[in-house]
């Protein structure tokens, strides 16, 4: 249920040019056609007694509670299912109201435990508080007879229990998981006396529950309950925050017990969740408190050393005197700075900023680098600004949804409900992949079209796709012509309408049917809104950058792009990859993605900043890596972000950082990077500082500290304090005043401040004087850089091949419970749901290995071998292999290889040649693993 | 930085610009692209590679964006 102090108006508000007013109880009001007569009632301040009915679920009209007389109506309708009509007088109270509310609720309390005092929804149970409302004082029915009270509890999931004796069978957990999750886990099994909520054949953790808490959120009892609130007891306040999971950046309240979080529910009135949530960011918060945090600063000389815990000065003071030794010994340009896109907006801002003011270079990099940099390279070529085109409502509009190497009912869970009831209503699903991902096929919803291509041909496959579209002028060549550069569109169109790009031509390449490429080709270019959307499928490439070109000269060409329900979306993996780009972090950008050559922007930043700002663009990650290996790079601040595990080619990696002479990591645990530091500097949740993040729709959301950092600094604090040691001086009171620094110095950020988010609930950039509130679409009568520039993506296979030492191609990606590289998953009862992780390997190549499901497999490449064990499956086609790498054990990037994105080095991590060989054991790189992080935690120091 | 690497970066980025009909804009694309995103320190070590060893390994496109545009390329460095 919601929580306490939230209104709920028991049917979903409407929306509509037309307007109906009616009468309520003698008070005249005006509502949208189509509101419910509940609603109405609600908005107006009168409270109509309800069970079955919640805002967030379509009405039902079961429960019998929320009838009204209605003046020339016979009988007493359902407020819930009734639509408001012009001139309706409504009663909501009478006696006979009042005696049949009693009669329902009289039914319902005689199969329903009176254990209110010790029950866990007492303070914020609905069946309690409608029972005080309709004036319940006897249950003439006994409870001798048959009932359900004995019922078992099923207490499988690790998060929630169910328990059938308080249900009463309103049916609202199952609607949830239809109308807001759309995963159908849940049925009303049986009639009558009978009548139970069931999930599927066993219990919840054996269901196809997902656990996005949507039905818990639903019930109205203490039927499904958080196991944090049976153990906590109720909230006493809440905050609005943001989710720290993923890119779809959800609103939640965090419902607080003084300084302890005992619940995070999605907040109703968030912009971009619209009150829904998955498993991660609903109930995997526990990593906050768990006790592996660092508590403590400490240092070292080498990584052989012990850890000595310091005070956070003497930390602070040491690294600041290495990066100036190691300056003054190797030239400014051997140190620099990496940040997480999980660091808020203000932190990341301030990292850059430490880069270039206090490093004096531009060697500073985010792990966008490792995910999204060619949607940057390619969004920004095209059509000139670095960031997806719509809001995520838009998708609402669409009549074509095309998903282009993402998984978003695993990595954007939130987003893919709100997809998949696009779907159930009618729209039509091309998925571009090399598996079939779950979306392909799940209740309701079947893609019109799999193109399941090889890995490593996304190219190959977007230019024969646009080759049919142009060929068979199924384009809006007038569209192209109005608001697209001519010569570059006659170049290009000249280029994609060459037979060598027809899918026929093409079919050996990608391995997918001409004809299919055709059919799909066809359905999207004939929609009335397409919309696409992508994730690293696409950026995790050799030719990263080029496919996110062609996706835009798709979307150009047949004018999808500046209206709801269209567009070029880009899935960001982390919670601010958007963020993280927009402010700076790439070496060769300033915040607002303005190049660090352009001499008048680097005066407005030396102006702002009091120092020069170095012309030439910095080291990238990878580069940072070799640079260091040749001596040239020293010292490197990492915060948040975790180089050791999610990078690829682990052991050029950690050659890497063994070659460093200083290390400082910031971050919340001891992770596989800073087993390799000097410096180990305590980081602070996101529910222990104030910040923002940006998500993928370019939606700017607060994030509000709701306890103090445990170890006593919040990110922004140290690295201001690690500037003010270097001699640069950074003083802020508040992260709104970084803010306000933003807004001053980027163009597009002009209009953003902690009050117009606070006011506004969140913004979208562009949020300026001609966008004051932000903008949700895009592009829309002209591009971001005037004309819409089309650019020649041919086709350039990968150098990774298959061979006969190595004949399989590995593809990598991300599951549901667990996020990334799993420091924070990992650490929370999500390991439940996957503990390891496996090969997937389809059933013909594992015969031919004589690999069995559970199997330990030898992974081998060019750059290592790792193992994992094997699960067969038949979703990916033979002679392609996926794993996932949320454990930093199972090596999964000890096999990828350096090649990268020509444009940007973003890491091919989607394409590696790989053999699979059945052996007993571990690999030779996991006793390595293991023996050395044996060691390193032996080096930490004990309990102080 | 290990020459090898540099030269098969460098062959990529003029994989991209290949399919440019018009050479010169070709060519300026690769050499623009060095520019604008690479450390002063790879393009040095490039320019070395080129100037110590002919530029072996890499692709003709990239020798000649070199060749004309040298004076872009040492900006910074």
């Amino acid at each position: 249920m919601y929580s306490v102090k939230e209104l709920d108006g028991g049917t979903p508000p409407r929306v509509s040019d037309k307007l109906v007013t009616l009468e309520i109880d003698g008070t005249q009001l005006t509502v949208p056609a189509g509101t419910s007569v509940m609603r109405a009632a609600t908005d107006a301040g009168v409270r109509v007694p309800k069970l079955c009915a919640t805002e967030s679920l379509e009405a039902f009209g079961s429960c019998r509670l929320c009838l009204v007389e209605i003046e020339g109506r016979r009988g007493y309708p359902a407020s819930c299912t009734t639509p408001v009509e012009p001139g309706m007088k409504v009663r909501t109270q009478s006696d006979k109201l009042a005696r049949l509310r009693r009669g329902s609720m009289e039914l319902y309390i005689s199969d329903h435990p009176l254990d209110c005092l010790t029950c866990p929804a007492n303070g914020n149970c609905e069946l309690q508080e409608m029972a005080g409302v309709v004036g319940l004082r006897e249950v003439r029915y006994g409870y001798e007879g048959k009932n359900h009270l004995a019922v078992i509890k099923d207490e499988s999931n690790p998060y929630f229990t169910f328990d059938p004796s308080k249900c009463i069978a309103c049916s609202r957990c199952v609607r949830a998981c239809e109308e807001v999750q759309g995963t159908f886990a849940l049925t009303l099994d049986g009639r009558g006396f009978d009548t139970k909520i069931a999930a599927g054949a066993g219990n919840f953790l054996e269901s196809e529950c997902v656990s996005c808490g949507a039905c818990v959120q639903a019930c109205p009892t203490a039927t499904l309950m958080e196991k944090s609130i049976i153990d906590q007891g109720q909230p006493d306040h809440a905050v609005i925050t943001t989710c720290a999971y993923c890119g779809v950046g959800c609103s939640f309240r965090a419902e607080m017990k003084g300084n302890e979080v005992v619940r995070m529910v999605p907040n109703k009135d968030g912009h971009a969740n619209h009150g829904h949530s998955c498993v991660k960011g609903r109930f995997a918060w526990g990593y906050a408190s768990h006790p592996d945090r660092i508590k403590q600063p400490m240092i070292r000389r080498s990584i052989d050393d012990p850890w000595r815990a310091v005070s956070w000065d003497e930390a602070i003071q040491y690294a600041a005197s290495e990066i100036k030794r190691i300056q003054a010994s190797h030239g400014q340009g051997a140190v620099g700075g990496i940040t997480s896109s999980r660091c808020s907006n203000e932190e990341t801002y301030l990292v850059q900023k430490l880069v270039r003011a206090g490093f004096g270079n531009n060697n500073v990099d985010t792990c966008a680098r490792v995910c999204h940099s060619p949607t940057g390279y390619g969004l920004k070529t095209t059509l000139g600004e670095s960031a997806g085109t719509q809001n995520f409502d838009s998708v609402q509009h669409a009549d074509v949804i095309v998903v282009i190497g993402a998984n978003p009912t695993d990595a954007h869970p939130v987003f893919a409900s709100a997809m998949k009831r696009r779907l159930r209503e009618g729209a039509k699903l091309i998925v571009f992949d090399p598996r079939a991902i779950d979306l392909v096929r799940t209740p309701h919803v079947e893609a019109s079209y799999l193109l399941q291509l090889l890995p490593g041909t996304n190219v190959a496959l977007i230019d024969s796709f646009t080759h049919v579209i142009v060929t068979e002028g199924l384009h809006k060549e007038d569209y192209v012509r109005a608001r697209c550069e001519h010569p570059a569109y006659d170049k290009w169109k000249a280029f994609i309408c060459e037979p060598r790009n027809s899918p026929e031509a093409m079919e050996a390449v990608t391995g997918v049917p001409a004809a299919q490429v055709r059919e799909a080709a066809r359905l999207y270019a004939g929609a009335r809104n397409a919309a696409i959307y992508y994730g690293l499928g696409v950026t995790e490439h050799s030719q990263g950058s080029t496919m996110v070109i062609a996706i835009a000269n798709l979307a150009m060409v047949t004018g999808n792009l500046g209206r709801p329900g269209v567009g070029v979306n880009p899935l960001r993996g982390q919670n601010n990859v958007q963020g993280a780009c927009d402010m700076g972090s790439f070496p060769h950008e300033l915040p607002g993605y303005r190049h660090v050559s352009d001499p008048a922007v680097r005066a407005l930043f030396s102006t702002a900043w009091g120092v020069p700002i170095e012309p030439e663009p910095g080291l990238r990650i990878p580069n940072m890596f070799d640079a260091a290996i040749d001596g040239s790079f020293r010292a490197l601040y990492v915060q948040g972000e975790d180089i050791a595990q999610s990078d690829p080619d682990t052991h050029h990696v950690t050659r890497a950082l063994r070659a460093m002479e200083c290390i400082i990591v910031q971050d919340l645990f001891l992770n596989e990077t800073a087993k390799f530091a000097h410096v180990l500097l305590p980081g602070s949740s996101f529910l222990e500082k104030d910040g923002t993040f940006t998500n993928a729709e370019r939606r700017i959301s607060r994030i509000r500290k709701v306890m103090p950092p445990l170890a006593g600094m919040a990110d922004w604090e140290i690295t201001a304090a690690l500037s003010n040691a270097l001699g640069y001086p950074m003083h802020y009171d508040h992260p709104s005043q970084i803010m306000d620094e933003i807004a001053r110095l980027t163009p597009t950020f002009t209009g953003v401040s902690y009050g117009k988010i606070d006011r506004l609930g969140s913004i979208q950039w562009p949020c300026n004087d001609k966008a004051p509130e932000g903008t949700p679409t895009m592009h829309v009568d002209e591009f971001v850089r005037g004309k819409g520039r089309f650019v020649i993506t041919e086709y350039v296979p990968t150098e990774e091949r298959t061979s006969r030492k190595y004949p399989l191609l590995l593809t990598t990606g991300r599951i549901l419970s667990q996020y990334n590289v799993g420091a924070q998953t990992r650490r929370t009862r999500n390991v439940i749901w996957h503990d390891e992780d496996r090969i997937d390997i389809h059933p013909h190549d594992a015969e031919h290995r004589g690999i069995s499901e559970g199997d330990w497999v030898a992974v081998r490449s060019r750059a290592g071998e790792t193992a994992l064990r094997a699960r067969l499956t038949d979703r990916l086609q033979p002679g392609v292999v996926y794993t996932t790498f949320h454990h930093p054990e199972s090596g999964a990037n000890v096999v990828t290889t350096e090649n990268s994105d020509w444009a940007t080095n973003c890491p091919e991590y989607k394409v590696t040649a790989v053999q699979l060989v059945k052996v007993a054991a571990p690999s030779e790189w996991r006793r390595e693993f293991d023996d050395f992080t044996e060691q390193q935690l032996g080096l930490l120091p004990g309990p102080s | 930085m290990d020459p090898h690497k540099l030269v098969k970066m460098a062959n990529e980025i003029a994989g991209f610009f290949a399919a440019e009909p018009d050479r010169a804009v070709a060519l300026e694309g690769v050499a623009g692209h060095l520019r604008r995103f690479w450390d002063p320190r790879m393009r040095r070590e490039l320019l070395r590679w080129v100037d110590e060893h002919h530029g072996e390994g890499l692709k003709d496109s990239v020798r000649d964006a070199i060749a004309a545009h040298r004076d872009k390329l040492l900006g910074g460095v």
